[in-house]
């Protein structure tokens, strides 16, 4: 891929909980290219969320410390004075949330929402801004964008309502595009319309894609790299060609083991991943994934926690990694 | 309809008899009789209630047993004075709750938070009365620094229109002021942890931005609701502190009616505070349209 636009270093992320500090998230490091669209996969719980959210300094302060760096074009986004902060939030990372419903504002029109945000990031007349808005609806498929610029939330459907929140993170061009679950609360129908959209604004305006999921279908229709992340950590990552077709890691082969196989014969149970993710407050002391893992060949399995190491030949430019002490090539 | 047959009936169950109390300990049958006829206390009480209420229809609430003058004369004249008092207390409440309230949900369990709350629960707890002989002692006694009760209209001498209405609008609205600070509290919170307010920040909005429109908007919602409860409160509710400060409002006069055995005032003024208790809370229904354009359509 082309230039780095973001480089993530040993982001790690803890949180004050009644039950004690949580590490939430633990050494995560990627990078996304300009255009490159990266997943990210794993159970509710993983870390997925946390550690996108602290990029943007979006975590409540009190409750989250968060250490490493994140730099966006080469200016670290987690050290950054706050109003930096406020004027990269929106024309440098746009970023789309999991529930339409709940993330717009209720009491404020469509037009509202979306003029606010353009008017944030530059001197742009009020007329001009519901301009702007209009067009934006228009490009995410909203049918009669102008009316819907007087429209609040709710006269709209959940649908209507995610491109209208896909609108707003667009709204200042993001050279970086987070969408959190974007997808997730859409029918799937709604979902292909939206896929679709990223991708062509991908190609237009080569924005780099964050795309958080647990969508393995997802995954294979949109993404260029994935990272899969279990307990806080990255457990696997890779081009999506090496990652769904030859996952290393047991964690990684549990997930793909889960989908559902229509065109397979066997009428049988769909397999899952037995048992929970570990609370994050309680970390096991060696691989994280080692109380679930069916597989556990190695005897440093439940004492030392693997490192991200490559793992075969890979047929992209980027190395395919796992963090397992599996032996390579073990079956599936 | 429903609250005219309570009210009349409430007022039936105040006991003592208003024609004996009228005329005093020396009477003849005859004056008593005439006066109870005339009165039309000698009808049965149906009777009593249908005359009553298709009177107060048409406005005409009677006439007092104890001054000769017509009810809605008297509550006329007693309404400016509460209605004064009530926007006042109103006003005071509002000016402490929402800027202590805002500060407590920004800093929970801080020290503003804390000692937002122990004044909050010292406001609600201190009985009004009290806390009124409180200020009188310590503002017109010691201090001398304003009068220590009465009334003037603000047409003839604003100053001391000002300086009597001070002290009863603090003790109402302190009490008041404490209650929706705990509202304020905890909508602000509820407002903050929106999901749309994540939206708000990953926008680029200054932080201002999204606190006004994006957080106080929103809990302004619950806001209107409670303080027309409080004003509803404050509108019939003020008798104690009107009667410490000999603040000639409705509450007087309705406590005045009690003992007096005054039914025709008393049931007037009762009614009129169901009313506009009504009123309020249609108010606040409409206000809830204005501001909230997920119940409009």
């Amino acid at each position: 891929m082309s230039a780095t636009l973001l480089e993530v270093a040993d982001l790690r992320v803890r949180l004050r909980t009644p039950r004690g500090p949580a590490e939430v998230v633990n050494g995560l490091s990627y990078t996304v290219g300009r255009g490159e669209t990266v997943a990210v996969v794993g159970e509710s719980g993983s870390g997925k969320s946390v550690s996108v959210l602290a990029l943007l300094g979006l975590l409540p302060a009190r409750l989250a410390t968060v250490t490493g760096s994140a730099r966006l074009d080469g200016e670290d986004l987690l050290t950054m004075s706050p109003e930096r902060l406020r004027q990269v939030r929106g024309p440098g990372v746009g970023m789309v949330f999991q529930d339409p419903m709940t993330s717009l504002n209720p009491v404020l029109t469509i037009g509202r929402q979306l003029v606010e945000g353009i008017r944030a990031h530059g001197e742009v007349s009020k007329a001009a801004a519901r301009e702007r808005a209009a067009g934006l609806l228009a490009e995410v498929g909203l049918p009669d964008p102008r009316r819907a610029l007087d429209r609040y939330p709710h006269e709209l459907s959940g649908g209507m309502r995610q491109r209208v929140v896909i609108a707003i993170a667009l709204a200042n061009n993001p050279s970086l595009l987070i969408a959190d679950e974007a997808t997730t609360a859409l029918d799937v129908t709604v979902q292909a319309q939206i896929l679709d959209l990223v991708a062509g604004l991908q190609s237009e305006h080569g924005t780099g894609v964050i795309w958080i999921t647990h969508d393995l279908g997802v995954v294979a229709g949109i993404a260029d790299r994935v990272l899969v992340m279990y307990g806080g950590r990255c457990v696997e990552d890779g081009t999506v060609d090496d990652v769904l077709e030859r996952p290393a890691h047991p964690y990684t082969r549990g997930l793909l083991g889960a989908l559902p196989d229509l065109a397979s014969s066997d009428d049988g149970e769909l397999a899952t991943v037995p048992g929970v993710p570990p609370a994050p407050t309680d970390l096991p002391p060696g691989c994280v994934f080692w109380p679930r893992c069916p597989v556990r060949s190695d005897p440093r399995c439940a004492t030392e926690q693997p490192p991200l190491a490559v793992v075969g030949a890979s047929d992209g430019a980027l190395p395919h990694r796992a963090a397992t002490w599996c032996e390579e090539g073990s079956p599936r | 309809m429903g609250v005219s047959v309570i009210v009349f009936g409430l007022v039936q169950l105040v006991p003592g008899d208003p024609i004996r109390l009228a005329l005093g300990t020396r009477f003849d049958q005859e004056t008593y009789d005439a006066l109870l006829a005339r009165s039309g206390l000698d009808q049965p009480l149906v009777t009593q209630y249908f005359s009553w209420a298709g009177r107060a229809l048409t406005g005409d609430l009677g006439v007092s047993f104890r001054s000769g003058e017509t009810v809605t004369s008297l509550i006329a004249e007693r309404l400016p004075a509460t209605l004064t008092l009530a926007f006042a207390s109103i006003l005071v409440a509002l000016l402490i709750a929402v800027p202590l309230g805002t500060l407590s949900a920004l800093r929970p369990r801080s020290v503003v938070d804390r000692v937002a709350t122990v004044l909050s629960q010292i406001g609600i707890s201190v009985p009004e009365f009290w806390m009124a002989i409180v200020l009188i002692l310590v503002f017109a006694g010691t201090l001398g620094w304003l009068p220590s009760g009465g009334y003037v209209p603000l047409t003839e001498d604003p100053a001391g229109w000002a300086q009597r209405l001070l002290m009863p609008a603090v003790v109402t609205g302190v009490v008041s002021g404490s209650v929706i600070t705990r509202f304020v509290r905890s909508s602000v919170l509820e407002a903050l942890g929106a999901d749309h307010v994540r939206t708000a920040q990953a926008k680029g909005l200054p932080g201002r931005q999204v606190f006004t429109w994006h957080v106080l908007r929103n809990a302004l919602l619950p806001l209107v609701t409670v303080t027309g409860v409080q004003l509803a409160y404050l509108l019939s509710g003020v008798v104690v502190v009107e009667i410490v400060f000999a603040w000639p409002g409705l509450g007087q006069l309705a406590l005045q009616a009690v003992q007096s055995r005054d039914y025709p005032v008393l049931q007037g003024a009762i009614l009129l505070f169901a009313v506009v208790f009504l009123l309020i809370n249609l108010v606040v229904d409409l206000l809830y349209t204005a501001i909230d354009p997920r119940i409009r359509r």
